[in-house]
């Protein structure tokens, strides 16, 4: 569905990805796990549009979409749940919602989608009128979740979706991911809980300094001994 | 006395709902695209000519011309976004602020080579009547020019509140990022909240020809008393450049008639010292 080959990106002057190449099935969770800095992030906005590539293909469906503006990459279908969830906090739920069906191909399904986000997220419908900056840190998690499934997307990154939510509400959302690729979409998952995110994942990938070093199943990787020292602790 | 001091307070609130419109256009750009308009003021001058060649070659009410000067304005602060601001978005201020005075120095010599330095005046032919309340005599104009003034500001909030395309603005103000995440069209909006922010200017420039003559003259100083109001009023608040170009009417007005009209300026700048040690945030603005 979405394959990336040879990308390369810059910060000014300093390489945040060198020569990255990834495959995401249709259908599957992929995990890419890597320390703080190595590039997990860039990845994924460089994928959604937010920065231009240096050099590379990001090829989704055929298309080779590196370099194109986020809005165009967007209504492909490639949808994303950002690192530090990046609510509008000032405007209401479902105003922020709403947002996350301004794109054409969403439009026409804005009101499906959103009985659909009420359904996977009753509280959404009882805070609907409220600031998305007066949610907690779950509820604007699911908020980024619900907003981003708006777009009716078929890909969708995960950047970091547990960052600072409690055990009971990290369980909750990777609930809800799991949930969501077995109604058929395909997720690219960013994780620090790299233990779950590999037990979730079909296809894994470890990122160091913007390179990556390691790939396999989900399953090879947490047997790998190099993966259970570094990011699993054993 | 007291009437008079009525009358005087009136007259001032009256102009600073126009002051405040001014405003408006400078606080909406700088909330959502974070650059200040230097060439605020000499915008509404331009304006302010628009109006008074279409009233003294047509013979058109500014009330009525208005309305085609403002979506003018919108298509200029549009193109003026998308080709030349929008290069300099996320730039130093200091680029910024070249790039604006820049354009403002090239209006104002273009406005003295095209009409020379001395004050053009629309005279309409209501511009002498008036309203009598009770004890209080107010200008027609004035009044028309002030509810005129306050409906454009009424559509703008309007528009803000409750279109997807308002609320999508206001995300881009909120969260920039966030706006990138679920694939807003950031240039596209950035352009329309610059031709926005230009049509409130458009609009109040020309409401301002009813009530004080065009010259090229007035275009630092609008721009000036613009930056004051939304400052007053805190920065990005929609309300508080209303509130602050009442405020800074009412002043105006309070000292010319009680000293002298030259000295009014200094009771804004006064404000504003006022508002920076008690308020820094301004009025209405939020803590950051």
């Amino acid at each position: 569905m979405l394959s990336v080959e040879h990308l390369d990106l810059f910060h000014g002057d300093a390489r945040a990805l060198d020569d990255v190449s990834l495959e995401v099935p249709d259908g599957a969770i992929v995990a890419i796990v890597g320390a703080n800095g190595a590039g997990k992030t860039s990845l994924i906005r460089t994928i959604a549009g937010m920065h231009r590539p240096a050099g590379g293909r990001i090829t989704f469906r055929g298309v080779d979409i590196a370099g194109w503006p986020s809005h165009k990459v967007c209504n492909l279908g490639i949808g994303q749940v950002a690192e530090g969830r990046q609510v509008f906090p000032s405007l209401t739920v479902l105003e922020n919602l709403e947002m996350g069906a301004m794109l054409p191909r969403a439009k026409a399904l804005r009101r499906r989608q959103l009985e659909r986000v009420y359904a996977l997220f009753p509280i959404m419908a009882e805070r609907a009128s409220q600031a998305a900056g007066t949610l907690s840190g779950g509820q604007q998690q699911m908020l980024a979740i619900g907003r981003c499934l708006m777009g009716a997307p078929e890909l969708v990154m995960f950047d970091e979706p547990s960052l600072g939510l409690s055990p009971t509400v990290v369980q909750d959302v990777l609930r809800t991911i799991r949930d969501l690729n077995a109604e058929g979409l395909t997720c690219v998952l960013v994780e620090q809980n790299v233990a779950v995110s590999l037990k979730l994942a079909s296809r894994a990938y470890v990122l160091e300094n913007g390179r990556i070093t390691l790939s396999g199943t989900g399953a090879e990787l947490l047997a790998d001994d190099r993966v259970r020292q570094a990011y699993l602790g054993l | 006395m007291a009437s008079l001091y009525v009358n005087v307070v009136i007259q001032g609130l009256l102009t600073g709902l126009i002051y405040g419109l001014m405003a408006l256009g400078l606080s909406v750009i700088f909330g959502v695209v974070r650059v200040v308009n230097f060439a605020h003021g000499e915008f509404a001058v331009v304006a302010m000519y628009a109006a008074f060649i279409l009233f003294s070659r047509l013979g058109l009410d500014p009330l009525v011309t208005m309305l085609p000067i403002a979506a003018g304005f919108f298509v200029i602060g549009y193109i003026l976004q998308a080709t030349l601001i929008q290069r300099f978005v996320g730039r130093p201020e200091t680029q910024q602020f070249i790039l604006l005075v820049g354009v403002a120095i090239i209006i104002v010599n273009v406005l003295l080579m095209q009409f020379g330095p001395d004050a053009q005046p629309v005279n309409l032919s209501y511009g002498f009547d008036s309203f009598l309340i009770g004890p209080v005599i107010v200008d027609k104009s004035r009044i028309y020019a002030a509810v005129a003034a306050v409906a454009v500001a009424t559509v703008l909030f309007a528009f803000f509140r409750h279109t997807r395309t308002g609320t999508a603005i206001r995300a881009c103000a909120d969260n920039l990022t966030g706006a990138g995440v679920v694939g807003l069209d950031v240039k596209k909006l950035y352009a329309l909240t610059f031709g926005i922010g230009l049509a409130c200017v458009g609009a109040a420039g020309a409401l301002m020809v009813t009530i004080a003559d065009a010259a090229p003259s007035l275009g630092p100083a609008y721009t000036l008393l613009a930056f004051i109001i939304v400052i007053i009023g805190g920065l990005g608040s929609m309300t508080g450049a209303l509130v602050g170009g009442v405020l800074i009417g009412v002043s105006e007005a309070l000292a010319g008639f009680i000293l002298v009209p030259a000295m009014k300026s200094m009771f804004s700048f006064a404000l504003l010292i006022l508002v920076l040690v008690l308020r820094p945030q301004g009025l209405m603005g939020r803590r950051t």
